[in-house]
């Protein structure tokens, strides 16, 4: 038993062990920020490699607690993450007062996190929801002297208190209609009857508050543009994908019997996901604004992958979240070294970058290209998967709309190239320093977009883990 | 041959590039990687003639094919027949041209080399890929490089241009990727393999509704009527290198995707359509030629003109037979090379004169008389002087045409037929206004091209040529090919 729980639980378990580790740093005797942050960066990396190693797949608690290879990669995914956070937003880092809380608040929401991808019991699953969500709210609060990070922070506990009702709701509902909460039995205790469909709308709107669905995405921008960057990036690339993948289980195994009535509905969710953040994305002139419905409309295709209900459309979405990690990151990245440089934040700053800064001007362009999917980028491949999967139920309205959309996202994500490339600036930004460790990220990030498309083993590997 | 070198060389060229440190380096480096190519491109046409002559009647050759994303029955798989060798031919007269033609750019020399070797690159691999999937990616892969060098060497409304092409090419390509899916999964197995799709019964209705996604989603690529408006914009916008990769490589990406994807895989498809192919491309062709009149401005009007010429490729495939279709392909090497040097010759003369209006030009030929030269022999190329590549590729096409006998194609014919009277008035007005009469005194002291610009004339000069004088070697390439592909489409 013991053995079996150091086996399986062994990714929690090593985060748990750097977590009280800065527990017991921040309580013993004063470090400089740099030498911390280089050991946290070490311990992640250590964290992320590790997670490679000593796969195994069984259930613990009596099957409230499930592993199996697809859920370590997915785990893998978010350790790559953090582990980029921490690389791309060193500077930030280095300067805050309260390096060790950040972390400290970080680890626990991605334990969370971890625990929430590996649940296989509604309970389990409200209970590592909660984890990964509260911590998130403190860190969004992190710029302790601005009030807009206050209000964001406001916010987002709101409105994730509000889900957090609406989701126990539904499970109450679900255990009055089928009498358990167990992931593996109430598949089997699903008939369609409306309580039941009842029950499936309010669940399904807690995910679609957390992965801001349209229209329950109204906090997102607000909460976006007030957080410091680097929670910016963790909530739109590691929640979102964390949520994304228990999405995944929970409708290709819990759900499974209702795919026909919840197919409909994802599908035209999507759709207006899509729609919604493309055209409010077009307007925006704050960069972090833009992120935010940028990533909406990403959510709308992940939604689209979803619905097929098959094998590729598991391997699809882990595979889009594991590029949108690198894509989205690079951008938040660039971004985040500007404001924290200049504090320019507005989309009109850009202008005239590349005369100044072309470096990180390439790495912004090729993110973006990843996000608007254009080949090489691996984010090509991901939304052409993602739309395949998709169209395999043959509905091609929706998939005309969708590869409509594509074009739209096309539109203001060359905004932004032409701003850093073609428009004139008398001022730009003056050259940036970049701090070695933020360059090693955006090189990672870039290598990362160029590679994971062109490299087809990749794919291939999560197609086997999806089996 | 070893067909991966086609997309590997240039790839490689794009890493040397990065690489070097001078301006001067990464030109030659450029100029290097485009020759080796060229001899490449040689290379396979004559061994691709060798293998036709020993007897092998296969229909692809060269073909290779590894494993790349397995489960979604993709393969990296690569073959050429005659038609697909006639556009690397092309390809690679206009990318050694190009580069020989951008030597004076000083602004960001580096990247700009770079962007053209890619775009060179996405050319290749789409002319040479047998998998839809990689045709497709090879299609999007030369959108971003055209809209960065329109955005950042461009002259004029070089954002707008840039935007808009940027835009309705994606637009494009995301109504082929729809037609795609369509193919993908009604086949009788999920495929992107193309030679094996062509085997494939595909249900008739799928055919009507891919394939005018397929053929309208291509054709915005080949400026086909109403989906033309980017042409004139982009063209005139782009710096010269641009504008000929985007005339002579890029809008022939879009005929031979509606050749070799929408009409060989669904035959069914293209005869229901064909008539409002042939009504579309007919109405290209006479509205691009009378809007060509109306332009004051060289670029413009080699832009609008371009409309009217791949109009004719267009009209080509809508007549469904074996000569018009040669015609076709005939006319995409023919325009490629014609309107590639055409640009290239405007280029010249815009960076003397500092202007592209035909109205303060006058009597250049007594200052510049190679670069008129050359003026007028892709002028007389362009309105089908026999004897040039023009007049053999139009012949064709018409007499494909005439063979189908009923009334509607015989108007049609006689329609795009009206277009050469119309061609031959604004080709002479603007080069005699350019190249006769008095010359300004501003122009006395300009002076003749330089080695590389003549190099590169030369060059588009030899293809056009030998087109023209001895067609019967592109001929002999292009109608088995073009022959395969009508045996599918007549059902025999």
């Amino acid at each position: 038993m013991l053995n079996d729980f150091l086996l399986l639980m062994k990714s929690e378990l090593v985060l748990a062990f750097i977590l009280f580790l800065l527990l017991i740093i921040k309580v013993g005797k004063e470090v400089t920020n740099e030498r911390l942050l280089s050991l946290i960066q070490i311990l992640l990396l250590g964290n992320f490699i590790y997670g490679f190693f000593f796969i195994e797949s069984g259930s613990l608690f009596g099957g409230m607690y499930i592993t199996n290879g697809l859920i370590a990669f997915q785990k893998s995914i978010i350790s790559l993450g953090i582990y980029l956070i921490s690389l791309l937003f060193s500077d930030w880092l280095k300067k805050s007062e309260h390096l060790p809380e950040f972390f400290i608040l970080l680890l626990s929401a991605v334990l969370g996190m971890f625990f929430l991808i590996s649940s296989g019991n509604l309970l389990m699953f409200y209970l590592s929801l909660e984890l990964a969500t509260i911590p998130v709210a403190a860190m969004a609060n992190f710029d302790l002297d601005k009030k807009i990070s206050s209000e964001a922070s406001m916010k987002m506990i709101l409105s994730s208190a509000l889900s957090s009702g609406v989701l126990l709701f539904g499970i109450s509902l679900i255990y009055g209609a089928t009498g358990t909460i167990g992931f593996d039995q109430i598949p089997t205790l699903l008939d369609g009857s409306s309580l039941q469909i009842l029950a499936f709308v309010f669940l399904f709107t807690a995910f679609a508050f957390k992965l801001s669905i349209v229209p329950f995405h109204l906090w997102t921008a607000d909460v976006y543009e007030g957080s410091p960057m680097a929670v910016t990036s963790f909530l739109s690339v590691i929640s979102k994908g964390a949520i994304a993948f228990i999405l995944l289980t929970t409708l290709y195994k819990v759900f499974a019997p209702m795919h026909i009535l919840w197919y409909n509905m994802v599908m035209l969710l999507s759709l207006i996901t899509m729609v919604v953040g493309n055209l409010f994305a077009l307007r925006q002139q704050n960069i972090k604004r833009f992120l935010a419905f940028s990533s909406i409309a990403q959510v709308g295709f992940i939604l689209l992958g979803l619905s097929s209900h098959s094998i590729e459309g598991t391997s699809s979405v882990v595979y889009f979240v594991l590029i949108y990690v690198f894509s989205n990151l690079a951008a938040f990245g660039v971004a985040g070294a500007i404001s924290q440089s200049y504090g320019k934040e507005l989309i009109e700053d850009y202008k005239g970058l590349y005369q100044t800064n072309p470096f990180i001007s390439w790495v912004l362009a090729l993110s973006l290209f990843s996000l608007a999917g254009i080949p090489p980028t691996a984010g090509f491949f991901g939304k052409l998967f993602l739309i395949t999967a998709g169209a395999s139920k043959g509905n091609y309205f929706f998939i005309i709309v969708a590869a409509l959309n594509m074009i739209i996202s096309l539109y203001y994500y060359l905004r932004i190239v032409r701003a850093v490339f073609m428009d004139k600036n008398d001022q730009p930004i003056a050259k940036i320093n970049l701090d070695p460790s933020t360059k090693l990220g955006m090189i990672i990030c870039t290598a990362g977009i160029i590679l994971i498309g062109l490299l087809s083993w990749v794919y291939d590997y999560i197609t086997t883990l999806s089996i | 041959m070893n067909l991966t070198l086609l997309i590997l060389l240039p790839l490689l060229t794009a890493v040397v590039i990065l690489l070097m440190r001078s301006g001067v380096q990464v030109k030659w480096s450029a100029l290097i990687g485009a020759s080796v190519q060229f001899v490449l491109a040689l290379i396979l046409f004559f061994a691709f003639r060798k293998e036709r002559a020993s007897g092998n009647e296969a229909q692809m050759l060269f073909e290779l094919q590894y494993k790349w994303f397995p489960s979604w029955h993709i393969s990296f798989h690569l073959g050429v027949d005659g038609i697909s060798v006639a556009m690397i031919l092309l390809t690679a007269f206009v990318v050694i041209a190009g580069v020989l033609v951008s030597w004076n750019v000083e602004k960001m020399t580096k990247e700009f080399y770079l962007l053209l070797v890619l775009l060179s690159l996405g050319a290749y691999g789409f002319f040479i890929s047998l998998d839809l999937f990689i045709l497709f990616f090879f299609l999007e892969i030369a959108v971003i490089p055209k809209y960065l060098l329109i955005g950042i060497w461009g002259s004029g409304k070089k954002e707008y241009a840039a935007n808009k092409l940027a835009l309705m090419l994606m637009g494009g390509s995301a109504l082929v990727l729809v037609g795609l899916l369509g193919l993908y999964f009604n086949g009788t197995e999920k495929t992107f393999d193309l030679l094996l799709l062509s085997k494939m019964q595909i249900p008739v209705m799928v055919q009507k509704i891919c394939f005018p996604l397929l053929f309208v989603g291509f054709g915005v690529f080949t400026a086909l009527f109403p989906f033309h408006t980017w042409v004139p914009d982009g063209h005139s916008s782009a710096p010269t290198a641009g504008s000929m990769f985007l005339a002579g490589i890029s809008m022939k990406l879009g005929g031979y995707g509606c050749l070799r994807v929408a009409t060989y895989l669904m035959p069914e498809g293209a005869r229901e359509y064909a008539n409002i192919i042939i009504v579309l491309s007919a109405i290209a062709i006479l509205y691009g030629a009378f809007a060509t009149m109306m332009q004051k401005d060289l670029k413009y009007i080699n832009a609008y003109s371009s409309v009217s010429h791949c109009g004719f490729v267009l009209l080509g495939i809508g007549m469904l037979t074996k000569t018009a279709i040669a015609g076709a392909v005939m006319q995409m090497v023919s325009h490629g090379l014609m309107t590639a040097l055409f640009f290239a010759v405007i280029g010249m003369i815009y960076e003397r004169t500092h202007t592209r209006e035909v109205n303060e030009m006058g009597g250049l030929i007594k200052v510049m008389p190679f670069i008129t030269t050359v003026l007028f022999i892709v002028g007389l190329c362009s309105l089908g002087l026999p004897g040039l590549s023009g007049f053999v590729a139009e012949m064709s096409i018409f007499m494909g045409s005439w063979q189908n006998p009923d009334p509607f194609h015989r108007i049609a014919t006689i329609a795009a037929c009206m277009s050469i009277v119309v061609t031959a008035v604004y080709i002479l007005r603007a080069i005699g206004k350019t190249a006769m009469g008095p010359i300004n005194d501003r122009y006395l002291l300009l002076e003749d091209a330089k080695w590389n610009e003549k190099l590169a004339a030369i060059i588009l000069i030899a293809g056009i040529i030998a087109i023209g004088i001895a067609p019967f070697w592109l001929n002999d390439l292009i109608t088995p090919a073009a022959d395969e592909i009508m045996h599918k489409v007549a059902g025999k």
